[in-house]
């Protein structure tokens, strides 16, 4: 390969030997691929290649060392199998909650007979657009603990006690999947409603001349026909919701919260590589998401047949 | 070939873009440390060197420039122009260890927080040694408050103030329970008082952090335990530890105490709270006045400052705690002149007092505590009576020093994040608690 990127070209002046280059059906295209190509090697495979040698170095400034495999040893602590469960749960919730939901409201929108249907579609888009390090203070205040916080006043009407909702396990995951589902159901129903309106018309009439009911359409036609969309936003939401961090680190004011009810992995590396300064130990734990993530994804593509050969 | 050319010119652009995007990164840090260069030879000449701080709090900027233009006033010959940038406090530790770790980027000064002093310890610290100016001052200042920014008998950082721990009492509820705050002298007579106060008011005495560590760090300090000893071993839990947590959970029981709504003593819930008369005292050290006069400002007139109860009869009454270390990095391009100015800021005593004026701490130079100047009226004495120092004054001997290892930041926070939430919310055993998270930073 490389032997055909060299340009056998022999022209007369440099200006010739230019002209040829760029006209060259060999050597164009690797021109033209290059600036990606630079930035890839500059901002991702240089840094990733780093991270891994980091990942066996202890990190101190003069004095940086080997230590083997001790960073990834440390990793048997009780703080990162917290970490790692709280994102594993918070990835679970996220895709109980963002795959069917933007679908089913997709589907409402994308009906004839939705009125109002663009408004909807930007009122649901806008939280996307939000920043989420203001929408989480916001969701922290409404998650507040006295009785004056929003959502306990609410239980107040009811004569329900306040809540201490970032402080309990279950209502801090709560309040952390609320504000992930508030924020990405948008982005997700955008997906849907794109699949959705490739999907040709005839298939509908046809069934419909056959006397198929809407209920019937839509699990038939539609739902089989979303597929492909709908890996595609499994596989996001697998990797969004282990590489979750800016949610919990807003709504608890940094990345320690009560017994680390809301420390992600991502969390464990700002506090271990950053906060603490140990980044060898911070890269270990990042390439141990990176393992992750990669396995769970490929099961997933394998399951859901992403890997099989084109027919 | 015109065509040609085109194509090849917008390829080599859109190459140079992104060449000049990665290097963009760093251009505005090291633009500064070019910046410094130039000026840096031309110091002698009389024309203003450029000093260049990082900060993560507002407020200490107003304080480093009234410093610059005195210092400019009484050094004609030496005059020096701050750069001042404030970051936020995260942000501002992240980028400065980055900056240091790179060696390329970091400003001449920093402050840095002491819970993340340690970080900036590792290894071979990164920082100017700043013995020369310490040391002539160490007799008139607060040494322990130097200690705690020192490795290997070098000091690397100065801080702004003493940082003592007092008990902020609320006298209108202690008033209306009949009890004399001057009667409270040890923890017994705290807990006494407090049973009083909730049977006459239904209010708790006070409030305890869970998310910080204001109560834990300064009452076992008090006792002169600490979370590790001064050889850095791990001493977090010892028996003085355990007891003073189970003292804690004591309070709790019996209703004297309640957790701080929001978990901590700067959480919005509890500005709130406190504000409208919750809890009848609070402990912090002095650097809390300002959060007291700006936030919970309906309690002005209605705070009094005592030295924290002792654990026994004659114990210590205080315990010095917080703090800023300013250090100068080792990318500073006038080691002496930052120096000098560093040490004229914090150490000097026009320092000290604009220290107390403009930002309400307790100056680390004990002999300016009893000067006309801390006394003249401004906010803090409009809040809390023209006495503030008399209380400082009084427990200047009694502050023990913490103990501060590049350990410490995760120490700092394994505490905030599991000891005290199991320990207080979750009521477990405090001696299980602390030896579960001893053993984690003894391996």
């Amino acid at each position: 390969m490389s032997a055909n990127v060299s340009p056998s070209i022999q022209g007369k002046t440099s200006d010739g030997r230019l002209r040829k280059l760029l006209y060259s059906q060999k050597a164009a295209p690797y021109l033209f691929v290059l600036p990606f190509i630079v930035s890839f090697f500059l901002f991702f495979l240089y840094p990733m290649v780093n991270t891994i040698i980091m990942a066996f170095q202890e990190i101190a400034p003069g004095v940086t060392k080997f230590i083997g495999l001790k960073n990834f040893s440390n990793l048997m602590n009780p703080d990162f199998y917290k970490a790692l469960r709280n994102s594993t749960v918070f990835t679970l919730w996220t895709l109980l909650i963002l795959i069917p939901v933007p679908l089913v409201l997709a589907i409402f929108l994308n009906s004839s007979r939705m009125v109002a249907k663009n408004f909807f579609r930007s009122a649901m888009f806008i939280p996307a657009l939000t920043s989420v390090v203001v929408a989480g203070t916001i969701f922290r205040l409404i998650f507040g603990e006295l009785e004056g916080a929003l959502l306990n006043s609410f239980l107040g009407y009811f004569g329900v006690d306040p809540i201490k909702w970032l402080v309990n396990p279950w209502s801090s995951m709560m309040a952390l999947v609320a504000l992930a589902s508030w924020r990405w159901i948008g982005v997700n129903i955008l997906y849907f409603l794109s699949a959705l309106q490739n999907i040709p018309n005839e298939l509908y009439e046809s069934a419909g001349i056959d006397g198929a009911t809407a209920l019937q359409k839509c699990y038939y036609i539609t739902l089989p026909m979303l597929k492909p969309i709908t890996i595609y936003v499994l596989t996001i939401s697998i990797y969004g919701g282990y590489a979750m961090f800016t949610e919990s680190y807003m709504l608890w004011g940094g990345s320690n919260s009560p017994q680390n009810i809301g420390l992600t992995i991502v969390g464990y590396i700002y506090r271990e590589g950053l906060q603490q300064n140990n980044m060898g130990f911070g890269a270990a734990v990042g390439i141990t998401l990176l393992c992750i993530t990669l396995v769970i994804n490929i099961i997933q593509l394998r399951a859901t047949g992403q890997f099989r050969k084109e027919d | 070939m015109r065509k040609g050319s085109v194509i090849f010119l917008l390829s080599v652009m859109m190459l140079f873009t992104i060449l000049v995007g990665c290097s963009g990164n760093n251009s505005g840090s090291g633009g500064n440390a070019a910046a410094n260069e130039g000026e840096g030879g031309t110091a002698n000449s009389g024309a203003a060197t450029k000093l260049s701080l990082w900060t993560f709090s507002e407020l200490h900027i107003n304080f480093y420039k009234e410093m610059e233009r005195q210092w400019n006033e009484k050094n004609p010959d030496k005059q020096v122009t701050l750069e001042l940038t404030t970051l936020p406090y995260e942000d501002m530790h992240n980028k400065l260890l980055l900056a240091l770790q790179s060696g390329t980027g970091a400003p001449d000064l920093a402050d840095v927080e002491i819970s993340k002093f340690g970080n900036f310890l590792k290894g071979q610290p990164q920082l100017v040694e700043l013995n020369d100016v310490v040391e002539p001052e160490l007799g008139n200042v607060v040494k322990s408050r130097f200690d705690i920014y020192s490795k290997d008998g070098k000091y690397y950082g100065i801080d702004f103030h003493v940082g003592a721990t007092v008990m902020y009492y609320n006298k209108g509820i202690l008033d209306q329970a009949g009890v004399d705050p001057d009667s409270i002298v040890t923890w017994d007579d705290y807990l006494e008082a407090g049973k009083k106060v909730v049977a006459a008011t239904g209010k708790p005495m006070t409030t305890l952090e869970t998310s910080d560590h204001w109560f834990l760090w300064p009452a076992i300090n008090q006792q002169g335990s600490d979370y590790l000893d001064e050889n850095g071993n791990v001493i977090l839990d010892n028996e003085i530890n355990v007891n003073t947590l189970k003292f804690a959970q004591k309070l709790l029981d019996e209703k004297v105490a309640v957790i701080a709504p929001g978990g901590d003593h700067a959480a919005e819930e509890y500005f709130g709270f406190m504000d409208n008369g919750g809890a009848a005292s609070v402990m912090m050290p002095y650097w809390y006045m300002v959060r007291l006069t700006d936030y919970m400002p309906s309690l002005k007139g209605n705070i009094i400052i005592k030295p924290m109860p002792a654990w026994t009869d004659g114990g210590f009454r205080s315990a010095g705690m917080g703090g800023t270390g300013t250090v100068v990095t080792n990318q500073v391009k006038v080691p002496e002149l930052a120096k000098q100015f560093l040490a004229f800021a914090k150490m000097s005593k026009e320092g000290s007092i604009q220290t107390w004026k403009i930002l309400g701490f307790d100056p680390l130079r004990t002999d300016v505590w009893d000067l006309p100047e801390m006394k003249e009226a401004n906010k803090f004495t409009e809040y809390f009576g023209t006495n503030i120092f008399d209380t400082l004054i009084e427990v200047k001997d009694e502050i023990n020093p913490v103990h501060i290892t590049e350990d410490i930041p995760a120490i700092v926070d394994k505490i905030k994040s599991d000891v005290l939430p199991r320990v207080l919310e979750g009521k477990e055993d405090p001696a299980k608690v602390l030896k579960e998270a001893a053993d984690q930073f003894r391996n």
